[in-house]
């Protein structure tokens, strides 16, 4: 038992060094994800708050002013262009100087006067219709928020209904607190999984990988000891997006930290041996890249990052069941943003552990049997 | 045959220039795992963007709890089942709601009240929404449409007091509503957009991805020493190793277009030659990097790691594909602008979508244009018949 | 009339940065060097003594940092191209396109090198007569075997005919009888098309052949001349000592090469020793490490002169690889019995390819045990089934009593192996090499200190401990690789092509080790392509293509080779290889008529 130990030990020390020595390899490993994380950070949001937009008031009165006021001021609108004919419209919007146009009609007084409703004409460059659509929704609420104010100003009573809304876990609804923790799992599965690919694909080219199966390192001692220190470098990075992600971004985590780490390490564990297996599995270097890549692709879209799984249609919902991208993004939201505990996230604990259970030994079989 | 034999020499760029194409035509067919990053994971990408990412929140579900089951309730609630955007299920406790919700179920719970009615005729009428902020793009949206459903019952509600002649309700002032036309997305689906985006995608994969990996691997391996010491120069071997790749890269734009126009039914409201013009520009900068990047790297590694981090991860991330620019940090805007993806996702979004806006292809052409010669010439410079 | 010199190198210089080591390596320094035109000339040398950088330089690959370099009469840093229309090169690796067909990598270089049409056929015609690969234009050139694979590479520098040819190492690892035949074939273009052609190679052999020959070594030229002035320097200083019928040559020979005082250099030959003498000693019979051995005196070779000339430039380090190896004691020296490798008709099929067929030997313990064979021959693939790397499809074998393959850990604490690329972590440095290939083996605490203490200082390794690997000279490498390997103090050590590329002088320090750790009972097996090696051992087998040629003594495998009693036995290893596989050859090709027209 002290043999396999100590053997076990020599390995793991070997594979640090070899990964860490590298005064460069080391800035690789660590600073492409902190600039990552800061870059997805700031980019990743669906979250409008800037959308350029062109007004044409034909109306000129101190209704249209007021309901414009109220557009400009919740900043999520720039107004770049105050245009004074129909005929303006077209281009402003072709040449996407502006995303939207608010177009009141010359009467829009008048008939709000008389009680009766005056449209707007709301023009939206659905260019990209996400936005689009998100504007037109504020837009809404601008104007529900400038109906009722007018009302009562004129004495009418209060509405009657009104909507109060509250958000679980993310009070401001910003969707960078959804990307976020998705990145603590993401960008450090990305790095490990590119690292243990190439691990024993290098060392079979080089040759050196013969030189360990002589050892009396048995191939499962070997797949432990490659395992290790990817997982332990996982972990760190992603802690490193963890400090990002609440001390940079002031996103609190509302999980205990036990909790969170018991799971990326099941999900750390799951790429690692995923990486390894392909690495056995690869003849060289070239090949374990290109497998590496064809395999993230998907595993990277299909994993809920971006969208949710659950707006993907079943066929693939179902392909996601062996993604662990997919598990882990789950979990470190949850645990991150809600809270739960262990208990509540076994349904994503568990699919990585059998991930692990399956690509690990699999590839510890492989060191061996992979024909060359 | 005598030692000195140059005379009698036919060849010169053109015989030169097809044979090294040939052969690269040959190693490009025959090496299967370039045609799996050429053709197969286009393939795979169109099929995943196409039907597996969607930004548009239409299948939210959400759990209401009638703590009050009044005919003034339901009416209300009726109301709400117009939206064709979300699916109600009716819960009875607050209690069910939120294990559902806890569970994922239901996205949202809206909850009536068990003195609803009397509030509502009262004038102050509440209802509470709580939406999950694990997704806040589907809450908001889901806020959005709640929010606007109740706001044409009101509307309703009032117009029917007005029918009936009531003025309880104080001096009159007319509402205004909003009527919105959304311009060049008919179909109101992230799909028209993202799948132009998809162009973007694979066509910087082959040009630059795939290309870097091809011509660092053939220094890598030497053959290029021998081919140097050939009356072969620079140029000629560089613009063999692009036009196959160009072609690829074609083949994935036309793989792109196909499945546009009839798998995910996108428009083409421009014109199609400006969109294959562009595509064709496109290309040869995405072409330059690639060449650029591994004449100066010669690792196939570093070659790989360097195209993803400058043009794959950009084009994904930067260039508006994903990402609204609009709403990013004004640094990061300038970042993205600085990019040829954003300005060749304009410019085809802009063909496809909306038509041919001169301003703007003129614009994009120009800059695309730029940057094709830039990187060319940089790539050309690098490439020397040199070893070290 | 005589033409002007092909090639005219003046104080060439040029250096490298080697990026991962941090240091600048000097390929060439003051290099000058005279190329006759329709000369063959030689540059010999050992892995990194310049010749490829000298040749790169010369094709305008490279640009010299001093110094001036004609070539054709052209300067090759100011006009490449110019050069480069004219001449053709082959280098290491040899420039094949792997997925392309012969035909279509001749095509490819005819095309870019403008060779017309008309003239094609011809000279297509004669390129596959001179290199016997008619047969195979269609085949994709990633799957001919090495030699086919020169002989291609060859083929396609001779598309047309240049007026200076360079060939960067065409032999390495090639069988005796396709280095035979590349060598008539180079030998012919200068005979008869009067070519200019310049070859670098380790082999001294195949200097000899040449007109003149440069010897470089680290990066500078230690001597030149024409064989015979080369040969000159060893002249009247050889001789040939007949060893005792029941000692193996190396012992002998050993003994010798440690008396560094009147002995500059012994090898075995053909069962006996050849050594070559100090000239101040006047009587060689009565030297004390011949041990009343008797001895004649024999003409120099190429070799000789060349080993005079390494320990005139350094005979310091000449007497550091004369120091013996200390190695574990395990039983006395070399009359034991037991047999630590059984091995009985193993087969090793790839798909339908058979790589080693039939095979069956066995190895005692204390034996130096040699695979010899070509590349492709069978030997590595049955090399890695011994040490359990690879299965075997069929038969049976046995390593210190177990199956390797199926083995606990426990048994091979007993292995020691140097794998063909000396295998070492390039960015760790020797001491944490070192110390991971002890914890690896079971080796802990002041034990494994111990050991890698004489490691280092055996293998003089102290200076280096903290140098990464990456940065060590090749000499250097195999040393580490060895002293990695023998830091647990195996019983059975495998060693893989431990001398490719390395000079005489490197191979007879390795070899001198190896004898010291055979007599310490130490078993070793032993896989090369230099068939001159044979000589160190106590038995051999020869595989060709996978098939068994011959195995025994180097006595009985050159006996073997005489065939009928007629001829005399042939004076090397290598030309009883050549025999042995042409008849084999020959007898197969027999059958294969025999039963075509049954």
């Amino acid at each position: 038992m002290l043999d396999f130990l100590f053997r076990l030990l020599a390995l793991v020390r070997k594979e640090s060094l070899s990964v860490l020595k590298d005064p460069s390899s080391r800035v690789i490993l660590f600073l492409p994800v902190l600039l990552q994380s800061m870059l997805f950070g700031y980019v990743a949001t669906y979250d409008l708050s800037n959308v350029p937009y062109a007004v044409l008031d034909q109306s000129r009165s101190p209704t249209s002013a007021a309901l414009l006021a109220h557009l400009d001021g919740t900043g999520f609108f720039r107004r770049v262009a105050t245009l004074q004919a129909v005929s303006e419209i077209a281009p402003a919007i072709d040449t996407q100087r502006a995303l939207m146009i608010v177009q009141i009609g010359p009467r829009f007084e008048q008939q709000l006067m008389a009680g009766d409703t005056a449209s707007i004409q709301l023009i939206l460059d659905a260019r990209n219709s996400t936005t689009a659509n998100s504007a037109a929704a504020y837009v809404g609420s601008v104007i529900d928020a400038f109906n009722a104010e007018q009302s009562q100003q004129r004495g009418g009573p209060a509405p009657a209904l009104t909507l109060e809304t509250r958000a679980w876990f993310n009070p401001n609804l910003e969707t960078r607190w959804n990307f976020m923790p998705a990145l603590i799992a993401t960008l450090s599965m990305l790095q490990t999984l590119l690292l243990t690919a190439l691990s024993v694909a290098r060392e079979r080219e080089h040759g050196t990988f013969d030189q360990l199966l002589v050892t009396p390192l048995s191939p499962t001692e070997i797949m432990i000891g490659k395992a290790i220190p990817p997982m332990l470098i996982g972990l760190v990075q992603s802690t490193l997006v963890l400090l990002v992600t609440r001390f940079w971004f002031h996103i609190p985590m509302a999980g205990s930290p036990i909790t969170l780490y018991a799971g990326l390490a099941a999900f750390i564990v799951a790429g690692v041996g995923i990486g390894l297996s392909i690495s056995a599995l690869a003849a060289n270097m070239q090949q374990a890249m290109l497998y590496t890549f064809v395999l993230l692709m998907p595993m990277m879209l299909l994993s809920g990052l971006t969208t949710p799984v659950s707006t993907m249609p079943r066929v693939l919902q179902i392909a996601t069941l062996v993604n662990p991208i997919r598990f882990g993004i789950d979990l470190v939201r949850r645990v991150y943003l809600e809270g739960v505990g262990l208990a509540t996230v076994l349904p994503d604990l568990l699919p990585l552990l059998l991930i692990a259970a399956v690509t690990l030994p699999a590839a510890a079989w492989l060191f061996r049997n992979r024909l060359v | 045959m005598s030692a000195s034999a140059s005379t009698t020499r036919t060849g010169g760029f053109w015989a030169r220039l097809k044979a090294l194409t040939r052969k690269e035509f040959r190693q490009l067919l025959r090496d299967r795992s370039n045609l799996a990053i050429g053709i197969a994971l286009p393939a795979l990408l169109i099929l995943l963007f196409g039907y597996g990412i969607s930004l548009d929140v239409n299948n939210a579900t959400v759990a209401v709890v009638i703590e009050d089951a009044s005919p003034t309730a339901l009416d209300v609630l009726s109301g709400l089942q117009l939206s064709p955007y979300f699916t109600q299920r009716n819960v009875r406790s607050m209690k069910d709601a939120e294990r559902m919700m806890n569970a994922r179920e239901v996205e949202a719970i809206l909850r009536l009240p068990s003195d609803f009615t009397g509030q509502l005729a009262a004038g102050h009428g509440r209802l509470q929404l709580i939406v999950h902020g694990a997704d806040a793009a589907t809450a908001r949206a889901i806020q959005g449409y709640v929010g606007g459903a109740l706001a044409q019952w009101s509307a309703r509600a009032d117009d029917r007091d007005a029918h009936r002649g009531a003025t309880a309700r104080g001096a009159p002032f007319g509402a205004v509503t909003v009527e919105q036309r959304m311009w060049f997305n008919a179909a109101n689906t992230s799909t028209w957009y993202l799948v132009p985006g998809l162009i973007v995608l694979i066509m910087t994969l082959t040009g630059a991805f795939l290309t870097s990996l091809v011509v660092a691997r053939e220094w890598e391996r030497g053959t290029l020493e021998a081919l140097f010491v050939t009356p072969v120069r620079p140029t000629e071997i560089l613009l063999a190793k692009m036009i196959p790749y160009f072609v690829v890269g074609m083949i994935g734009f036309a793989m792109c277009l196909l499945a546009a126009r009839f798998l995910f039914r996108v428009p083409f409201v421009g014109s199609l030659w400006l969109l294959l013009l562009s595509s064709v520009l496109y290309m040869f900068v995405a072409l330059g990097v690639g060449l650029l990047i591994s004449s100066a790297t010669k690792n196939q590694f570093i070659a790989s790691q360097m195209a993803l981090l400058t043009s794959f991860l950009p084009a994904m991330m930067l260039s508006g594909f994903l990402f609204d620019l609009n709403n990013v940090p004004a640094v990061v805007r300038y970042v993205g602008q600085a990019l040829p993806a954003t300005h060749f996702l304009e410019l085809i979004k802009t063909l496809m979508l909306a038509g041919n806006v001169w301003p703007i292809v003129f614009k994009d052409f120009a800059i695309l244009v730029g940057y094709a010669l830039v990187l060319l010439t940089a790539a050309r410079l690098v490439t020397r018949k040199r070893i070290a | 009339m005589s033409r002007p010199a092909a090639l005219t190198a003046e104080h060439l210089r040029r250096s490298f940065v080697v990026k991962e080591a941090r240091r600048t390596v000097v390929a060439l320094d003051d290099v000058s060097v005279s190329v006759a035109a329709g000369s063959l000339t030689a540059l010999v040398g050992p892995d990194g003594a310049g010749k490829t950088t000298l040749l790169r330089l010369a094709a305008g690959l490279l640009a010299p940092e001093a110094g001036r370099l004609t070539v054709l009469g052209i300067d090759v840093a100011r006009h490449p191209q110019a050069v480069q229309d004219r001449i053709s090169y082959m280098p290491q690796r040899f420039g094949l396109y792997d997925d392309l067909s012969v035909q279509e990598n001749l095509d490819l270089y005819a095309d870019l090198h403008g060779v017309p049409a008309s003239e094609r056929s011809a000279r297509y015609v004669r390129l596959m007569e001179m290199t016997d690969l008619g047969r195979f234009v269609a085949r994709p050139a990633g799957k001919l075997s090495g030699g086919m694979k020169q002989k291609l590479g060859l083929a396609c520098a001779l598309v047309r005919s240049p007026e200076l040819l360079l060939l960067d190492e065409p032999t390495v690892g090639v069988d005796p009888l396709s280095r035979r035949e590349l060598w008539q074939i180079v030998r012919q273009l200068v005979d008869v098309e009067k070519l200019t052609v310049v070859v670098s190679t380790a082999y001294l052999d195949e200097a000899e052949r040449c007109s003149q020959i440069f010897l470089l070594r680290q990066g500078r030229v230690l001597s030149s001349g024409t064989p015979d002035s080369l040969r000159e320097h060893a002249d009247r200083s050889c001789f040939v000592a007949t060893p005792p019928p029941d000692q193996p040559a190396r012992w002998l020979q050993a003994r010798l090469l440690d008396d560094t005082a009147h002995v500059v250099d012994a090898v075995p030959h053909a069962g006996e020793v050849r050594f070559i003498c100090r000239r101040e000693v006047e009587s060689p019979q009565t030297l004390e490490a011949l041990n009343g051995a008797p001895i004649r005196a024999v003409a120099a070779t190429l070799e000789d002169g060349f080993m005079v000339l390494l320990h005139q430039t350094e005979p310091a380090k000449a007497a550091a690889a004369a120091a013996p190896a200390s190695s574990p004691k395990t039983d006395g020296p070399g009359h034991a019995t037991d047999t630590v490798i059984e091995v009985k008709d193993l087969v090793r099929k790839f798909g339908d390819f058979v790589a080693v067929a039939n095979t069956s030997f066995s190895v005692r313990r204390g034996e130096v045990f040699g695979l010899l064979g070509p590349n492709g021959a069978g030997k590595t693939t049955t090399f890695r089934m011994l040490c359990g790397l690879l299965p075997a499809t069929s038969g049976s074998l046995s390593v210190a009593g177990v199956d390797l393959r199926r083995a606990p850990s426990a048994a091979r604490r007993h292995i020691g192996y140097v794998s063909q690329k000396f295998a070492l972590y390039g960015n760790l440095s020797v001491e944490q090499n070192l110390s991971f290939f002890a914890g690896a083996y079971g080796l802990r605490g002041s034990l494994a200190v111990d050991r890698i203490g004489s490691a280092t200082r055996q293998f003089d390794l102290d200076a280096l401990r903290t140098t990464p690997t990456s940065q060590l000279p090749g000499g250097y490498r195999q040393r580490l690789a060895m002293a990695a390997a023998l830091l647990h103090e195996p019983q059975i050590l495998f060693l893989d092509e431990p001398t490719s590329g390395a000079d005489p002088l490197a191979r007879r320090e390795f070899w001198r080790r190896i004898t010291a750790l055979a007599e310490q009972g130490t078993t070793v097996v032993v896989t090369t392509h230099f068939m001159e090696e044979a000589e160190y051992c106590d038995r051999i087998i020869i595989q060709d293509a996978g098939k068994v040629l011959a195995l025994g003594t180097p006595r009985e495998v050159r006996a073997q080779a005489k065939g009928d009693a007629e001829a005399p036995a042939p004076p090397s290893m290598e030309d009883a290889f050549i025999g042995i596989v042409e008849r084999s050859r020959g007898a197969v090709a027999g059958d294969a008529a025999a039963r075509a027209t049954a």
